[in-house]
């Protein structure tokens, strides 16, 4: 027996899941099914892709049409999938080395589109299921197994990446905000266009461990007290945000979704027969 | 009932006109000569008919998206050409694992690398079958004129739905931009096959569960009655990931077999000349038609040649190969490259039939002269 | 509101045992230290202090403890 939220979203007899002690994968899964109960989606209307790694194991757990797919690719899936049947709510997961370094290209191009695909990063600054590398989101200085004397490449803001790229919906929390990560997931969901969340996440067994971060709930307790509202943050200069986690709905517009133009174009031929 | 439509067509216009009356109504791609028209006019034709274009960001993308689009019940093509081919291989793969079906056009160049764009080749064929890793099923068709370039995409598009299989189209930039008068048939006189879909209702839907005496399973689409996963990791029946080694081997086994045990249904090829002939040319796609020319002028000398025109390359025609070598004296396999089709047909031929091959990659056509001065030589 | 006050104060405190993996971060942000790791496991040690307030449930990486309503027991 589970609580009724795992009961009804998760394929309980995949559980418990792989992920390692005090991961907070699992706490992000939660909070994303919990958006979806919220919104009351019939869950074969929801597709949920991802790429390669432990964030993208997520979909094999829950109960929807659910694609694992190749190392970096679950976008590029995921926007033939959204433009074969644009009724479908797709969702995408992935982790920072899945979608920001392997999966780049398609990142900027997905959020350039504008295609109604809420993307959820789950970023634990780390490679973890090949062991503690790092990755394009390790902070510089830090060290992974691939940077035994500390990380010499610029870490990415992936929320200003994509919002550069052409995203009309972007935010960010961290596995100690959960209700927030929920909030963010709704609203990406109901943005007709790309949504991007990026959720920060724990790895205790690779990046806490590599890195000197304490137990889970040292590095749980990081991400509370170093993260400040977007709307907090608007008052406070630079230098006092400096190593500061910035949460909250970043940033939001309105502009045309990919599927929905292709669509005029297909009714215009329909028009002229 | 409608009159036949006769048109003066491109290679890669026929290719299209082929893969809209099979039902394709997905088309990713990227630009890359010499395959471009293809992409081109895919955009033009498919939202004619209800279908959606994309350009991709990449090669990779593109792939990923025709199979995305194909397990949510679309048929879907994408095009390309050598350095492409190289960058879908790691998507072919999880077509060919997952079971997607799908086709990929290669119009072949020259190659290694960018190599020559704007040259013919036919220097893919061992990386239609081996390009992505792993022990795999692969079918490969390889056309000779513009209007067999029509017949054969909807032949992919058959064998990629009634297999569950990624099917490669071989041609090569001759076939891809050469023009030719094509007949486009009657819509009723075409077959098209569609992929077979799970009966309705079932309590336990596993997608990759096989009936009795079957080796494809019927596939659902995502956004339909059934919910279930799909991944690129070894999988039982359920669709979920699995370490054990019997669903390892007993999946790949029959990915292998699905192919195999239909090689009657797959295997597609004409013997031109063949019934007396002591010598046999082996040729296939643009150089297959030099190949007939050399044979009409060594004919018209005496010498009693045929041409043996593989239209399938994968599956190998094995049988057909073996049976032709039983017949002939000598075999001569012409192809632009260094001999890569010839490998097989030593394989096979060798005991029978003394196996000789005639190779070319500088970027030009084989002439029927140079084919004749080779059936001289040997 | 009085209705879902009611349903909220009959919901139960619920360990899955089996599927905890011991993290220890629903011991460390229970508002009211109603739980404890003994053994890698958790434990619930002062369920009269428990206010039934979801922080464990929302938090616990594994879905090992949750407060069920009568349609889960």
């Amino acid at each position: 027996m589970s609580s009724r939220l795992i009961n009804e979203y998760l394929r309980e007899d995949k559980l418990p899941h792989i992920w390692c002690p005090g991961c907070s994968h699992g706490i992000t899964m939660r909070a994303i099914v919990k958006a979806i109960d919220n919104l009351n989606i019939e869950k074969n209307n929801i597709c949920i892709v991802s790429g390669i790694g432990c964030s993208s194991r997520a979909p094999g757990y829950m109960d929807f049409n659910t694609l694992h797919t190749t190392h970096g690719r679950a976008l590029a899936f995921a926007t033939g999938i959204k433009m074969a049947n644009p009724k479908l709510k797709v969702i995408v997961i992935t982790g920072d080395g899945d979608c920001a370094a392997i999966g780049g290209n398609h990142l900027i191009h997905a959020a350039r589109r504008n295609i109604d695909i809420t993307t959820i990063v789950f970023n634990n600054n780390i490679y973890g299921m090949t062991g503690g590398q790092y990755s394009p989101t390790t902070p510089q200085g830090e060290r992974g197994t691939t940077a035994p004397f500390g990380n010499i490449d610029k870490n990415f803001n992936l929320c200003n990446l994509v919002k550069a790229a052409g995203a009309t919906y972007t935010g960010r929390s961290t596995a100690y905000h959960v209700n927030m990560i929920t909030k963010l997931v709704e609203e990406g969901i109901k943005n007709k266009g790309f949504s991007f969340i990026e959720t920060l996440s724990i790895c205790p067994t690779y990046y806490g461990r590599k890195n000197k971060k304490g137990n889970v709930v040292d590095m749980m307790n990081y991400l509370k007290n170093n993260s400040i509202n977007v709307k907090a943050a608007e008052k406070l200069s630079d230098e006092q945000l400096k190593d500061k986690i910035i949460v909250g709905e970043l940033y939001k517009t309105q502009e045309p979704e990919y599927t929905e133009e292709y669509k005029k174009i297909i009714e215009s031929f329909q028009k002229e027969r | 009932m409608m009159s036949n439509h006769i048109k003066l067509m491109q290679g890669n216009e026929a290719c299209v006109e082929g893969a809209i009356a099979a039902g394709m109504r997905f088309f990713a791609g990227y630009p890359i000569t010499p395959s471009t028209e293809i992409a081109e006019i895919s955009a033009q034709r498919l939202p004619r008919v209800g279908g959606k274009f994309i350009q991709m960001e990449d090669e990779i993308g593109s792939m990923a998206a025709v199979i995305g689009a194909s397990l949510t019940g679309l048929k879907a093509m994408t095009a390309t050409s050598g350095p492409g081919f190289s960058l879908k291989q790691e998507n072919i793969g999880y077509a060919a694992i997952a079971e997607v079906p799908c086709v990929i056009i290669n119009v072949q160049r020259g190659g290694p690398s960018t190599g020559l764009p704007t040259s013919p080749a036919q220097g893919d064929i061992m990386q239609a079958k081996w390009g992505t890793h792993g022990d795999h099923p692969v079918i490969a068709l390889s056309p000779s004129s513009v209007r067999e370039t029509f017949d054969l995409t909807i032949k992919a598009f058959n064998y990629a739905e009634k297999y569950r299989v990624p099917v490669i189209m071989l041609m090569d930039e001759v076939i891809g931009h050469m023009r030719e008068k094509v007949e486009i048939p009657n819509r009723e006189d075409l077959e098209v096959i569609d992929r077979k879909k799970p009966t309705s209702g079932l309590v336990d839907y596993k997608p990759y569960r096989i009936e009795d005496g079957e080796l494809v399973p019927p596939m659902a689409e995502y956004g339909g009655e059934y919910r279930f996963h799909v991944t690129g990791l070894v999988h039982d029946e359920t669709g979920f990931p699995s370490n054990t080694p019997k669903v390892a081997e007993s999946l790949i086994k029959r990915l292998i077999k699905k192919i195999d045990d239909n090689k009657k249904d797959i295997f597609l090829y004409e013997e031109y000349k063949l019934e007396d002939a002591e010598i046999a040319l082996i040729s296939f796609g643009s150089t297959a038609r030099s190949a007939k020319s050399a044979v009409d002028m060594a004919r018209a000398e005496g010498i009693k040649v045929g041409l043996f025109r593989p239209i399938t390359i994968w599956p190998f025609l094995d049988t057909e190969i073996e049976q032709l070598a039983k017949k002939v004296n000598k075999i001569i396999t012409v192809e632009m490259n260094l001999g890569q089709y010839a490998i097989e047909v030593e394989r096979k031929a060798c005991k029978y039939a003394h196996v000789d091959k005639y190779g070319k990659l500088n970027g030009e056509l084989i002439t029927p002269d140079e084919i004749l001065k080779k059936i001289k030589e040997v | 509101m009085a209705t879902s006050l009611k349903i909220k104060n009959e919901k139960k405190l619920i360990v899955k045992s089996e599927w905890c993996k011991g993290c220890g971060i629903c011991a460390a942000f229970c508002p009211k230290n109603v739980l404890s790791i003994e053994n890698e496991i958790v434990k619930i040690v002062d369920i009269d202090a428990c206010i039934k307030c979801g922080q464990c449930e929302m938090r616990c990486p594994d879905y090992a403890i949750y407060l069920g309503g009568k349609d889960d027991e």
